[in-house]
């Protein structure tokens, strides 16, 4: 059956919250390239977790074939979500949860307010969550004075320390162990003085710090890794068990999930825990995985929430080409092999999707034409090293080069004079229409030698070129061009007839 | 436009151009035919890998295993569906409260109490050898989810029967609308410069005792 769709296309509805670079990458990337402690964190972070993934994928004989499934059931999901989510939402309330659909950031933090008002709850634990970091959740429920405690332990190092995430999987790799102690000391209340920098002794003071508040809440919010449209089941994957504590304590749940997070059977979960934490952290199978379909009698909380999140992923949805970015199931391989990724950190990105997948999802959720995100799809070598480790095979490299498209097209389309780049780029058509223009061209040579100075080094050209000289220096031009060079060299000979035949 | 219309509208909008999905190539393991003995040692490596302890014995060997597990225990919770057979041991009899505590959805501990608990005993619905997982799925001798989770320690049965090789096999076993933990070794964390620690929120501790004629 085709679908036909009748009536005005909808305009595109673009995501909002935490999304935005605020600053241009490449003028964040100089910045965050001059900290020497971050690069090294993140090299020893990136190196060791790719090493141990490659390891444990060559166990898996099958490693592509569940690529393969991966990326062809996330397609399918694609290619049929409205049906998808009905589903989800029917199973999931026939079994007493509720489902509540926010069009965007400030919709998804007005419902989860109202939910927690609801309870008369002053204060809830949180599970690490991508989709409440998008949304920016802990800050709105602050200024609505619900106090949110993030009980991940890297998450609680990167709230206590007013600071924000660098890594999906490892937030805090950014912090050392001496500046995570010191965080805790300064930061975590009743925490013992003679706290040392031992790992085990700091996730200690994490959890005394915590167990209180985890067996108190009333309230919990937490993410979803999958939804389950056929039993209407929501996944969490996690390690240190706050999910679990989460998941299961409190008398009132929260989950937030994009609307991209389904999966059609509870049979396709084979594909992805097999292919999850192995992309992931490198391990067969991360500790603890929990697994919930609506209320379960006497077991764990029995007011159930779940709130599905649009917030520009509709609009990349409609993206023919970027929409397989949607596939993504926020695994971080791609990060932890990406050159540039390893170099500037996640801070660069600005968003709360950093690395290549954010260099394309951020301006596939805001639109490439809000020029905030415009210079996210240039945040890349294009090695394609990203698409051999992504195991969801999404083809990042391809995607940005297609946002890079769209990012030309856009500026093209403004009724605008003709900018510095259409004059350099009328410039190139003369010089290269002709022999004699080039030669003209090139009789300039010397005198960029002049403007290059001693260093030999070209540090600013002037206009639009600037950008390119604001992350790299340009080597002085040669003395004297090839083609002066060759003629010199070489007295012409008599021209050789063409023979014929195949040349 | 309710936000619910109004999304699915965007969806079906952005399908405008009917994408057809390829049918899902399945061409990955899903079942495999290897020993029980090969399950077990493949599941102990993998279980030792996790820093979890591991018991191999025959159901007769099992309560004298749980008595020296829990030998210093001051309490330990077990759901109301555990056959007392495990108990079957001197050390081990003679509990009552308040060294043994009952766990039932009609008549469950408070939170309070399982915090003060030392250890939890639960049976288990499925295992995957070559990950390493033990499956929970809230039947009577699995308990409520909390209570494999508050004690710092916690000794799970695993039945050499319930073990499958791989993650597929495993899943077709299960109901997927129950209640359900997988366990991969303790709680871990490696959120500092990377280096793994045993437990943060979960047990700390995890013993599993696989009963190799069950
Ligand atoms: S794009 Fe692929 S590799 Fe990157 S986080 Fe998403 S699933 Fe993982």
């Amino acid at each position: 059956m085709s679908k036909v769709f009748i009536g005005m296309p909808p305009l595109p509805a673009f995501g909002s919250g935490n999304l935005n670079l605020t600053e241009p990458f490449p003028r964040a990337a100089a910045r965050e390239l001059g900290n020497q402690q971050l690069r090294s964190n993140l090299r020893h972070a990136t190196h060791t977790i790719r090493d141990k993934r490659l390891k444990v994928v060559a166990e898996l004989p099958d490693w592509e074939e569940l690529r393969d499934a991966g990326s062809a059931i996330k397609e399918s999901v694609m290619a049929d979500l409205p049906a998808l989510l009905e589903r989800f939402e029917a199973n999931f309330t026939a079994r007493g949860g509720k489902v509540h659909w926010a069009r965007d950031a400030a919709e998804a933090n007005a419902i989860i307010t109202e939910l927690v008002r609801a309870t008369g709850a002053q204060e809830v634990v949180k599970v690490k969550s991508m989709a409440t970091q998008e949304i920016g959740l802990n800050e709105h429920l602050e200024t609505e004075g619900i106090a949110a405690f993030e009980t991940d332990l890297a998450e609680l190092i990167v709230q206590l320390g007013h600071d924000k995430p660098s890594h999906i999987l490892v937030p805090a790799i950014h912090k050392n162990r001496t500046q995570v102690r010191d965080i805790f000391l300064a930061e975590m209340p009743g925490v013992d003085p003679d706290l040392t920098n031992d790992p085990a002794m700091l996730a200690g003071a994490a959890r005394s710090y915590l167990r209180s508040k985890f067996l108190t809440a009333r309230v919990a919010i937490s993410g979803a890794n999958f939804g389950i449209a056929d039993s209407g089941t929501l996944a969490v994957v996690e390690s240190e068990g706050n999910g679990r504590m989460c998941l299961t304590l409190p008398e009132t749940l929260i989950t937030v999930m994009g609307i991209e997070k389904l999966l059609p059977t509870f049979a396709d979960l084979e594909v992805f825990m097999a292919l999850l934490p192995r992309s992931s952290t490198g391990e067969r199978m991360n500790p603890y995985t929990s697994l919930w379909t609506g209320v379960t009698a006497g077991d764990g909380p029995q007011d159930v929430h779940l709130v599905l999140l649009d917030n520009g992923r509709s609009a990349a949805l409609a993206d023919e080409m970027g929409r397989s970015a949607l596939h993504c199931i926020r695994c971080s391989a791609c990060m932890n092999v990406c050159p540039v990724y390893e170099r500037t950190g996640g801070h660069a990105y600005g968003s709360t999707y950093p690395g290549p997948i954010g260099a394309i999802l951020s301006p596939l959720m805001t639109g490439i034409e809000a020029e905030e995100n415009n210079s996210l799809p240039y945040a890349s070598s294009l090695c394609g090293a990203c698409f051999d480790a992504c195991p969801v095979k999404i083809n990042i490299p391809e995607i940005l080069v297609h946002l890079r498209g769209k990012d030309v097209d856009s500026r093209r389309g403004r009724m605008k004079p003709p900018s510095q780049m259409d004059l350099l780029m009328k410039g190139a058509q003369w010089a290269f229409s002709s022999g004699t223009h080039l030669g003209l061209l090139e009789k300039g040579l010397p005198l960029g030698r002049l403007a290059a100075g001693r260093s030999k080094k070209i540090k600013h050209l002037p206009g639009l070129a600037a950008r390119w000289t604001d992350s790299r220096d340009i080597p002085a031009p040669p003395p004297a061009s090839f083609r002066d060079w060759w003629a010199k060299e070489h007295v012409p000979e008599a021209p050789i007839t063409q023979q014929g035949g195949e040349a | 436009m309710s936000a619910r219309e109004e999304i699915l509208a965007r969806i079906t909008g952005a399908l405008a151009d009917s994408p057809v999905a390829r049918p899902v190539p399945r061409g990955y393991l899903r079942a495999s035919d290897t020993s029980t003995a090969r399950l077990i040692e493949l599941l102990t490596d993998r279980l030792a890998d996790y820093k979890a302890h591991v018991d191999v014995v025959a159901s007769a060997g099992v309560p004298g295993i749980l008595a020296g597990l829990l030998a210093g225990a001051e309490s330990y919770v077990v759901p109301s569906g555990l056959p007392d057979d495990w108990f079957a041991h001197p050390a081990l009899e003679a509990d009552g409260a308040p060294r043994r505590l009952r766990d039932d959805v009609s008549c469950p501990l408070s939170v309070a109490e399982l915090d003060r608990a030392s250890a939890v005993i639960t049976a288990s619905a499925v295992s995957v050898a070559e990950s390493g997982t033990i499956m929970l799925d809230g039947s009577p001798a699995q308990g409520r989810r909390v209570i494999s989770l508050v004690p710092d320690h916690h000794v799970c049965l695993v039945p050499a029967s319930s073990i499958v090789h791989i993650l597929p096999e495993a899943v077709a076993r299960l109901d997927g609308t129950r209640a359900m933990t997988w366990i991969s070794g303790p709680s871990a964390t490696s959120d500092i410069e990377l280096e793994r620690v045993e437990g943060v929120h979960g047990p700390r501790r995890l013993d599993v005792i696989i009963i190799t004629d069950k």
